[in-house]
């Protein structure tokens, strides 16, 4: 079982968000990055894969080199190597790009990546990852099975859940809870400081969207307390006041 | 040049998100002064003709059974074979579970830039530019997009569609699809039946670890009833498995924006309200007057949520016939 995990690199999901520079760019002062929650999920149970199959697990992230001890970590919790694509995650189709042109030169029976990144939630880039190298792709996939060429995967639905058998090889956006949170022990640190990390250059165009503002939502008004004994008034306040009943 | 509107079907009726999506595509295709077509994929009962009401003028429908079941792969190549015949320009699609794939392998197949989550509808006086929420709805971003084909996938509520007397051309639509999509097999559905769909939900009434047990939810679940709501839950409480996966709302959960969100027993860490920021109005009950999520409410009540559901219960089935 050949694996490619892709990761993204984000905020921490308690991190305050602000922006500087007139408002177009990210103020990364006092913001804890991480590997995306979902990308997570999708590099353990690809572990656990590989611990139940044999095999190997590769790690791939579109991002600059502040983002290497973060790909260590995910190499520290039992991924086997790394590439590193040096350029900046202009938006998701570029990252697709990337993503297909390493999928093209390896073949890989499993692409997993979260079902989404926590700072765009764009969901976007397993689908088009999927249509560029002709494979299908689902998601958001919440249980994952291997049996010789073929996953059987339990992706929700609207108000629900559907269980599909499809042949490898897939691209799968993954969410909880596919799989525990792996948390890396001394052992694996130590190991994962000699394992490859390859740093490569993009290719493909440019972006076909761009960001070119951000804001911040208008502050909150003040909340309106009802008194635990007149609680009853709230229906009557959502009907007339808010009228959104 | 045209714009492109997927309407989703879920039990042969248009969904209201796809309803909005139909409206807000009609008012794009105004702004770029051309015309405004749905697509409806599966079959149903439905008046499509009446869709004309939203401002589309014709629907192209591919009534197949086949595609009863949402397959976002089959339906991603319908989708592509509807945008080359009608020339769409701009594609517009109801955020949802299909949705959001349906998006995401239309913008492969098409090459064509995706912004999610928009909330606004789009600047075209110089580009194409459109506002969508980013960070889990802790912020926002100005995206342009650049030439090409454009798919946009619309958050729920955002816009309040205005009905004309309009009806629209209904035409039925037979494109080939490729065995390939559908080398999956369905081998198994699990669907709650009788709950309101949560992403769909006008109201929504959540629990969290403040409800102290799964066997405490009925007050809950009377209250979501009383108010026809759904009913949805923090993180834990799915960890728990006190409430099902589908029903998580957060950070890592679903996203929702509906026009009331009634919180029970939840105190408010941020990812959670990073999942309910697109909500209107927010209510917090919660016996913990320092619960952060009184900070983020509109309304908020200080007290026993098991004796306040049931009274909030009784005041909705009183004034709400």
């Amino acid at each position: 079982m050949k694996i490619l995990v892709c990761l993204s690199i984000v905020p921490d999901t308690t991190a305050k968000i602000s922006f500087t520079d007139g408002d177009t760019k990210l103020n990364k002062t006092g913001v804890q990055f991480i590997a995306g929650p979902y990308d997570d999920y999708a590099l353990s149970r690809a572990v656990d894969l590989k611990e139940q199959l044999g095999g190997t697990v590769t790690v791939l992230n579109v991002g600059d080199a502040d983002g290497e001890p973060i790909i260590r970590k995910a190499l520290a919790v039992g991924a086997d190597d790394a590439i590193r694509v040096n350029a900046e995650p202009r938006d998701a189709y570029f990252v697709a790009e990337q993503i297909a042109a390493i999928a093209q030169r390896e073949s890989y029976d499993l692409i997993l990546m979260g079902r989404e990144s926590i700072d765009f939630n764009g969901g976007q880039v397993h689908g088009i990852v999927g249509e560029m190298l002709g494979l299908p792709s689902y998601s958001p996939v919440m249980k994952l099975e291997i049996t010789g060429h073929t996953a059987q995967l339990t992706r929700e639905i609207e108000g629900g859940k559907e269980l599909l058998e499809a042949p490898l090889p897939l691209v799968l956006g993954c969410q909880e809870p596919i799989a525990e949170w792996k948390i890396p022990n001394m052992r694996g640190i130590m190991t994962a400081r000699t394992k490859p990390l390859n740093v490569v250059e993009p290719t493909g165009q440019d972006s076909l969207t761009q960001a070119t503002r951000f804001e911040l939502p208008p502050a909150k008004g003040a909340v309106k307390m009802i008194p635990a004994a007149e609680a009853e008034t709230l229906i009557t306040l959502l009907r007339t006041e808010a009228k959104v009943l | 040049m045209s714009v492109l509107i997927f309407a989703e079907l879920d039990q042969g009726e248009v969904k209201v998100a796809s309803l909005e999506a139909l409206y807000y595509g009609a008012n794009v295709a105004q702004e770029l002064q051309t015309s405004a077509t749905a697509l409806v994929i599966g079959t149903t009962s439905a008046d499509l003709a009446s869709l004309g009401q939203y401002g589309v003028t014709k629907v192209l429908h591919v009534s197949d059974e086949k595609l009863n079941a949402a397959n976002a792969l089959a339906y991603a190549s319908v989708l592509a074979a509807a945008v080359e015949v009608e020339q769409a320009s701009v594609i517009v699609i109801a955020k949802s579970s299909l949705g959001d794939t349906l998006a995401a392998r239309s913008a492969g197949k098409l090459k064509a830039g995706l912004v999610s989550n928009v909330t606004e509808l789009p600047d075209t006086s110089n580009g194409f530019r459109v506002k969508h929420s980013i960070y889990t709805g802790k912020a926002f971003a100005i995206t342009e997009m650049r030439e090409g084909r454009k798919i946009l996938t619309l958050k729920k509520n955002v816009v309040s569609p205005e009905l004309s007397q309009a009806t629209a051309s209904v035409e039925s639509f037979s494109p080939s699809i490729p065995e390939t999509d559908f080398v999956a097999k369905v081998i198994q559905t699990e669907k709650a039946t009788g709950e309101i769909s949560l992403s769909d939900a006008d109201i929504i009434v959540s629990g969290g670890r403040g409800m102290k047990g799964p066997e405490h939810w009925k007050p809950l679940e009377e209250l979501a009833e009383a108010l026809h709501a759904a009913t949805g839950c923090s993180k834990p409480v799915s960890d728990l498995d006190w409430r099902p996966h589908h029903e998580h709302i957060g950070q890592t959960g679903l996203k929702v924006s509906p026009n009331v969100y009634i919180a029970c027993g939840i105190s408010g860490a941020i990812q959670h309200l990073a999942g309910v920021n697109g909500s209107k109005v927010i209510v917090v009950i919660n016996k913990d007057p320092e619960a952060p999520f009184f900070k983020a409410a509109d309304y908020g009540i200080v007290g026993d949520v098991f004796d306040i559901l049931p009274r909030l219960t009784k005041a909705a089935r009183e004034q709400l016939v």
